[in-house]
């Protein structure tokens, strides 16, 4: 069974809002209708997002990090968003794991967006139905485009290769490996929800330099190094020969 | 949770009219063992399944206002495999249709009597139809608290008591309309349905209260910690990713000041309990239709302030990811 998913390094993200941008362009431009944007220059403006990345300061000032974190549908292997539908609208695709909601059948009634713990669903105001990323299903199967660009538009776009996408139940593929060797998680899993996207830990990338590693004992320089010659007592070749 | 008000008037007006039905069945199945007097069929059992049907209507029209997308509402009922909302969808009308049979039969007087036990005891047509109402009431209640109990990350909900208390509290509102609405079309149940009425309403102040307690002592499941998965004592975070709004911002907290929380927990203790069975006891006491439903409508209010209350006081863990602008 395949699961397609993100794999979100948060040890490379910036915090560009890159993803959140592109991810906007590409959906409002699909073909599924554009994404509500009301007062986009006003005093208030609210709109509808697949993606958001927002950000955390971990420790206390002067010890602090910044955490900068992107935050989309995590395509759970057990959604609790999909049961709860009374209209069979929210489902999660047999073929390849993506949950997606059917716009014509979504009623609005708010209920999966309720039972999503992580806010991955938003309600778009104008079309009064729940909407939520796709990973781009529009557009990673889209033959005519290029394969190399068959990817979500959050993943082309990040400048720092922080998003990998893939298969995340084929063992071998780059996100399992990446999940696998890089300390890849999931988020509150205390619920239960198996998310299919992981995310990878901050990780600090430290030098080690041990003390002999400085004044190493067997320095091939000391080696080689030869001291002064000592003062010779007796007759030197000089002295018993003459030319 | 942000309290929507279509869901507050749906799930207390469909409670007031499963409660009034539940007491017409009562005060019909007491007569037909001969525990209490037969009433006129018109008069009491047709005009008080009307009146149950209208309060029916009501929440079912309320809930419209919550939909998005109003006319495709009979998508809804095809879920019925995994969602309790999609079984309500479909308990509801066959509730519905039931009390208009019901109000029909009695009121046309189709009402043979199909079977007399030696002691006395006779079934009517209209008890079988009753029954069935009975039935399809308590599969409604349980359909209503389920929607809220069942979401198990949102804990104040996620306790058999939620499921207990909206069975409890819409009974006893629907049987105190019934002490009301008997005072003028039966006058010899009016102590029947008050006494309980009142029995009704303490057993809601228990288990309400248990579920306050239940809910006071929880602690949360999630944190900061686990949401972004960063283990660290100290987490704040500096943005949520935009500054105007969103659906998260506003579906999700309450925007309640703590002042307002506070209060309005006291008030609806006030209205649900204590003082709607002052005002039934003194109006049974005067005969005052007044007081009566005076007694249910401060109970109703209460009932509001109540389901207000249970949606405010649901913290949804997404929460955790919109803390600050």
């Amino acid at each position: 069974m395949t699961q397609l998913a993100l794999v979100i390094d948060l040890n490379v993200c910036v915090g560009c809002h890159a993803c959140v941008t592109s991810c906007k362009e590409w959906n409002t431009s699909g073909s599924s209708g554009f994404m509500t944007d009301e007062n986009p220059y006003g005093k208030d403006p609210t709109g509808t997002f697949f993606n958001r990345v927002q950000t955390y300061e971990i420790g206390e000032f002067p010890s602090t990090e910044t955490l900068h974190f992107p935050k989309s549908c995590l395509h759970c292997e057990d959604p609790p968003c999909v049961p709860v539908c009374p209209t069979g609208a929210s489902y999660k695709r047999e073929e390849d794991g993506i949950v997606l909601v059917d716009y014509d059948k979504c009623i609005g009634c708010r209920y999966c967006s309720w039972a999503c713990p992580y806010g991955a669903r938003e309600i778009d105001e104008t079309q009064k139905v729940m909407k939520k990323c796709t990973l781009c299903v529009d557009r990673i199967y889209d033959e005519s485009l290029p394969e190399s660009e068959r990817k979500p538009a959050c993943v082309l776009a990040c400048p720092t290769n922080a998003r990998l996408f893939g298969d995340v139940h084929d063992s071998s593929s780059e996100v399992s490996v990446t999940i696998r060797e890089e300390g890849g998680y999931q988020l509150m899993p205390e619920w239960g929800t198996k998310p299919a996207n992981h995310y990878l830990p901050r990780r600090k990338t430290r030098m080690h330099i041990h003390e002999d590693e400085l004044q190493r004992a067997d320095n091939p320089l000391k080696k080689e190094e030869r001291g002064p010659s000592k003062p010779v007592d007796g007759p030197t070749l000089d002295d018993s020969t003459s030319w | 949770m942000h309290p929507a008000f279509s869901v507050i008037f749906l799930t207390t007006l469909i409670g007031v009219g499963q409660g009034m039905f539940l007491a017409l069945f009562t005060g019909q199945s007491y007569s037909a063992v001969e525990l209490l007097p037969s009433q006129d069929s018109t008069q009491f059992y047709g005009y008080g399944a009307i009146i149950a049907l209208l309060f029916l209507i009501g929440g079912l029209i309320a809930s419209f206002f919550h939909l998005g997308r109003p006319e495709r509402a009979w998508r809804a009922a095809s879920q019925w495999r995994t969602s309790w909302l999609s079984r309500e969808v479909i308990v509801l009308p066959i509730l519905m249709f039931l009390v208009f049979v019901y109000a029909v039969m009695h009121y046309l007087g189709w009402d043979s009597v199909l079977f007399t036990s030696e002691t006395g005891a006779r079934l009517q047509l209209t008890l079988i139809v009753a029954t069935l109402g009975m039935l399809a009431t308590f599969a409604l209640f349980i359909c209503t608290g389920m929607i809220y109990a069942c979401l198990k990350f949102l804990q104040e909900w996620h306790s058999p008591l939620t499921v207990i208390n909206y069975t409890l509290l819409g009974t006893a509102s629907g049987f105190v309309l019934a002490t009301a609405f008997s005072q003028h079309n039966a006058p010899e149940l009016m102590r029947f349905y008050g006494i309980w009425s009142t029995i009704i309403t303490v057993a809601a102040l228990i288990t309400r209260v248990a579920s306050l307690i239940r809910n006071a002592n929880l602690k949360s499941k999630s944190t900061v910690q686990t949401a972004i998965g960063v283990r660290h004592n100290t987490i704040k975070q500096k943005a949520m990713g935009f500054m105007g709004g969103s659906v998260n911002t506003r579906d999700f907290f309450n925007h309640a000041s703590l002042v307002l929380m506070k209060s309005m927990k006291w008030i609806f203790l006030l209205l649900v309990f204590p003082l709607p069975l002052v005002l039934l006891w003194l109006g049974m006491h005067e005969n005052n239709a007044t007081l009566l439903f005076s007694a249910f409508i401060v109970q109703y209010i209460g009932l509001l302030a109540e389901r207000w209350y249970f949606f405010a006081q649901a913290n949804h863990p997404q929460n955790l990811y919109y803390q600050t602008v």
